[in-house]
């Protein structure tokens, strides 16, 4: 059985047709090929497939493409203006907040979803608010900084 | 023409290669789509130990999408042969290590779980995975051993009939005469039990390989997730499918973290290379994380005695080490030498220690391979000192800092020849020892302890003092000890017509920022602004050789190539400038990416010679080429060795175990830093791995060989609430054999860290009685300690 799906990303209006077990992230990945979406576990814990459905942070690998009909997803490849990067991506890169970049996209798409809840994280915040993101490279701390930074100059921007 | 580039080695220059991570455009292997690309299902033994009594892929071939479903039979139909190890220990006696064979898919025994019996190949993810699901596997399950105690006990089960004793080897190093003596004559002797416990890396991009095949000139291409693409194609052609190299490509694109568990050859490349040809269409294979549980290699897992001799003075007299070491089911690429030579050699650590001898056996179990992770050895060494050294402090009733400080080889002793094969170039211990104490208000710690009380919590204070083996190695040196490849590195710099520089190493960055790094040398170096300067890294077919990324190598050795191969550039250069400007080779100067006649005002751009040496109209045939191209192979003259001292300080809580790292303070001597902002950066990443090991992480085995572990909803990764902020700084002795000054920085975090951790929390369980505690201390196994440590006391009331 194939379903026929309908939903926006990025801003784009995008069509194709399912299978009802396809995954969003798969959604995403192989009939889209936006590939800056990533799949780190099976198990829903690492973060790496973060997007934004309707504006909020969802794991695209625990969420049925299906189930997405008719919304609006953001993924990384959707978060800066043309060449300038989303004042997020530009404090990841000011404060060494990356360093395999394999779970910066979910990293900053977290990240962002965060600040909107909480628009002037302390430390314990971030890191509460990032314990769905697993990140084996930067032991955390630069995260913590780029993501400080960065809702700093989502204010100043008025970006989000 | 004039470019000047400001200097940019010692600055934090920001990363190059963020802007696509950052925008989704980073290219990992599973991003890669090629048309008629088939995707490939391992079928892997839910058994430990297994006879496989057949293997029926007739119903998976009735599942729709399905294309073809191929066994280890198949393979071996075509010759091809088993994944080899790179490194021969020959142990007591000179008797040669026991190297059984490795068949990439399992003919009639399985020898751990996850051993992949057969490989589904379909138009989709899904269709595949639902082959895999529907193949028939006849297995008789057989007793089988997973813990390396058990292993080398009579009568356990053999993984190999014909490995005795699941003995891979049994080997030794030192002086045991000199130590037994230093022994018998000792005024105390601290004794120590400890487990290094196994870890999963858990590399956050799990492995991945696409493999194509091209009938029409009949070459591969096999792109993986690799940390060393041309020791893949390397062993991948030779040992296991008999293929010609120069019809065979690896390409290691954007790779998600490695530390260690992507250096090896596994047998999935093999595989997707060999289906590829076999039905004529791409196939990619992209592992789930239960997958990446099951199959990456694994790391530490030793069980150690170990003994320190002092002098009524307390100086260390001797160190003797017994050591069973946890192979797995099968010798991966570098698991021989990763607890010899990468372990035992580095049990000196920063000190004078004169007589040391240590005996290690490796076993056979029926678990996942174990091999190289972040550290590989030094971690275990490293673990296995700090703690015998910080007790014997407590034993004696001694500052574990002037403990350490009485027996630090001192500067003016290096170079410096341990009882251990090693010979230090440099380095001075007390400067780091002194600056982490300052850094972490070591003075005033009673203060801190005091408020902790207060608040109902036990503050404990560990140390640690390490030292690491980086850049292996020199060739010669690893030749000697068995390594069977030589482990130089590989660059080529090309200067191109316009002035730009194309850079290509047999370093691979998955994370280290080698764009940015390597770019900040050349520029530097050439005078060309970094934006002119491209790393090119990952590819065999444009990179001339490369031994890759691990062992903390990468600028030590291959930066170090890099600049051997700019040297030439210049020496070039100089004489395509001295050809220009009519003078003579002798004359010419180069400096801040000019070529100058010395004492006149005439000279040239590095871009104006690049130009020149591409649209050379009057060179002279006999004497100068055109061209501005070259390329090095460089061999280090040894290891480097960073060394540093970590001081952590830790909250328990007594009635929950639960433990809380308050502070935690690094301070690294790596040699010349290029740039402070990444190496700081490997730093952090290196002590979130290693707090990892001594708070949350442990692989486990139930008797029967299952893996508990198997998945993130088991195994315990560190998650940013789990760290602290660290405190941070460097101290600089240069290496003094490359021409970097260089010592490598990658696996320090994880080397140092467990060890400081743990004896934070002995400090702080000390009043309670508590003696002990295994890695990793959670929670629960703190609470237990606690109550095991009360319960005498109980009784005795």
């Amino acid at each position: 059985m194939s379903i026929a799906l309908s939903m926006t990303v990025n801003g784009q209006h995008v069509t194709g047709t399912v299978e009802p077990r396809t995954l969003l992230v798969e959604f995403l990945r192989e009939t889209l090929r936006l590939t800056g979406t990533h799949v780190g576990c099976d198990t829903s814990q690492c973060g790496a497939c973060v997007v934004l459905l309707d504006g909020c942070s969802v794991k695209s690998c625990a969420t049925l493409a299906v189930q997405c009909q008719g919304a609006s997803v953001t993924t990384i490849e959707g978060l800066a203006n043309g060449a300038t990067l989303h004042p997020m991506q530009q404090a990841f890169n000011d404060h060494h907040g990356l360093q395999c970049g394999f779970c910066t996209p979910g990293m900053v798409m977290s990240a962002v979803d965060l600040v909107r809840h909480t628009p002037d994280p302390s430390d314990a915040d971030i890191r509460k608010g990032l314990e769905g993101n697993l990140c084996r490279c930067t032991g955390y701390q630069n995260i913590v900084r780029a993501v400080q930074a960065g809702a700093r100059a989502m204010h100043t921007s008025g970006g989000g | 023409m004039t470019e000047t580039a400001t200097r940019t080695v010692g600055t934090s220059v920001k990363r190059t290669e963020d802007a696509r991570f950052l925008t989704g455009r980073g290219r990992y292997t599973d991003d890669l789509h090629r048309p008629g690309q088939v995707h490939a299902c391992f079928v892997r033994s839910p058994h430990a130990h297994a006879r496989v009594l057949d293997v029926d892929g007739a119903p998976a071939m009735a599942i729709p999408g399905v294309v073809a479903v191929l066994t280890g039979a198949d393979m071996a139909a075509e010759g091809i042969g088993g994944l080899p190890c790179g490194w021969q220990v020959i142990g007591k006696g000179g008797v040669p290590m026991q190297e059984p064979p490795h068949p990439p898919l399992a003919l009639d025994r399985v020898r751990t779980v996850g051993d992949a019996v057969a490989v589904v190949l379909a138009e989709n993810r899904h269709a595949a995975r639902d082959g895999a699901e529907a193949v028939v596997v006849d297995y008789d399950p057989l007793p089988a051993v997973a813990h390396v105690a058990d292993a080398a006990r009579p009568g356990a089960p053999l993984v190999h009939d014909d490995v005795p004793g699941n003995v891979c080897y049994d080997w030794d190093i030192g002086d045991k005469a000199a130590a037994d003596a230093a022994f018998a004559g000792a005024a105390h002797v601290t004794r120590l039990d400890l487990v290094n416990n196994r870890l999963i890396p858990n590399a956050v991009e799990p492995r991945a390989a696409l493999g194509e095949y091209d009938p029409a000139d009949g070459s591969y291409t096999l792109t993986t997730t690799s940390q060393n693409p041309h020791v893949i194609r390397l062993l991948m052609c030779a040992f296991v499918l008999n293929l010609p190299e120069h019809k065979v490509r690896v390409v290691a694109p954007d790779v998600g973290g490695g530390f260690g568990s992507k250096i090896f050859h596994y047998a999935e490349e093999a595989v997707v290379t060999w289906a590829a040809a076999k039905v004529g269409r791409p196939v990619k294979w992209t592992a789930d994380r239960s997958e990446s549980f099951m199959t990456d290699c694994h790391g530490r897992d030793h069980v150690t005695t170990a003994e320190l001799a002092l002098d009524a003075e307390g100086h260390f007299v001797g160190l003797r080490v017994r050591t069973l070491a946890n192979m797995g089911a099968y010798l991966s690429t570098f698991a021989s030498c990763v607890p010899t030579y990468l372990y035992a050699t580095l049990l000196a650590g920063q000190y004078r220690t004169p007589a040391i001898y240590a005996e290690v056996k490796a076993l056979f179990t029926h678990t996942t391979p174990v091999d190289a992770y972040r550290g590989a050895g030094r971690p275990e060494a490293t673990y296995l000192l700090e703690r015998i050294v910080e007790k014997a402090a407590h034993e004696l009733d001694m500052d574990p800092a002037d403990l350490r400080r009485r027996n630090f080889i001192q500067p003016d002793q290096f170079p410096y020849q341990t009882p251990v094969a090693l010979a230090y170039d440099t380095g001075d211990y007390e400067a780091s020892l002194n600056r982490a104490l300052d850094l972490s208000e070591y003075a005033i710690f009673a203060e801190r302890r005091a408020a902790s009380e207060a608040k109902g919590k036990l503050r404990g204070r560990g140390l640690s003092c390490y030292i690491e083996a980086c850049g292996i190695a020199p060739s010669a040196v690893a030749g000697a000890l068995g390594a069977r490849a030589g482990l130089y590195e590989a660059a080529e710099v090309r200067m191109n017509p316009t002035g730009s520089v194309t850079v290509f190493t047999g370093s691979h960055s998955h994370g280290q920022g080698h764009e940015t790094t390597f770019a900040q040398i050349v520029a530097d170096r050439l005078g060309v602004p970094m934006a002119n300067v491209e790393i090119v890294h990952g590819d065999t077919s444009r990179i001339p050789f490369g031994m890759g990324t691990y062992g903390s190598r990468s600028l030590a050795v291959g930066g170090s190539a890099i600049v051997r191969a700019m040297d030439k550039i210049i020496d070039k250069g100089r004489k395509i400038a001295a050809h220009m400007l009519e003078a003579g080779e002798g004359d010419v100067e180069f400096s801040d990416g000019a070529f100058r006649v010395a004492g006149t005002d005439r000279s040239l751009t590095m871009g104006e010679v690049a130009f020149q040496a591409y649209v050379p109209h009057n060179f002279p045939h006999d004497t100068l080429e055109p061209g501005l191209d070259e390329s090095a192979f460089y061999d280090p003259a040894n290891f480097t060795f960073p060394a540093g001292t970590y001081v952590c300080e830790v909250e328990v809580d007594p009635d929950t175990g639960r433990v809380s790292v308050e502070r935690f303070t690094a301070v690294d001597d790596f040699g010349t830093i290029i740039n402070p902002m990444i190496v700081e950066g490997q730093v952090h990443g290196g002590v979130a791995q290693g707090l990892g090991q001594a708070l949350l992480e442990g692989c486990a085995y139930d008797d029967d060989g299952q893996l508990m572990t198997g998945s993130y909803m088991d195994y315990a990764m560190p998650r940013a609430a789990d760290i602290p902020d660290y405190r941070f700084d460097f101290t600089c002795t240069p290496c003094t054999h490359n021409p970097l000054g260089a010592k490598g920085c990658g696996e320090a975090g994880a080397i140092g860290s467990p060890p400081a951790i743990i004896n934070a929390i002995l400090d702080a369980l000390e009043p309670l009685g508590v003696e002990d505690i295994a890695m990793p201390a959670t929670p629960l196994a703190v609470w237990q300690a606690i109550q095991d440590a009360r319960a005498p006391a109980r009784a005795a009331e």
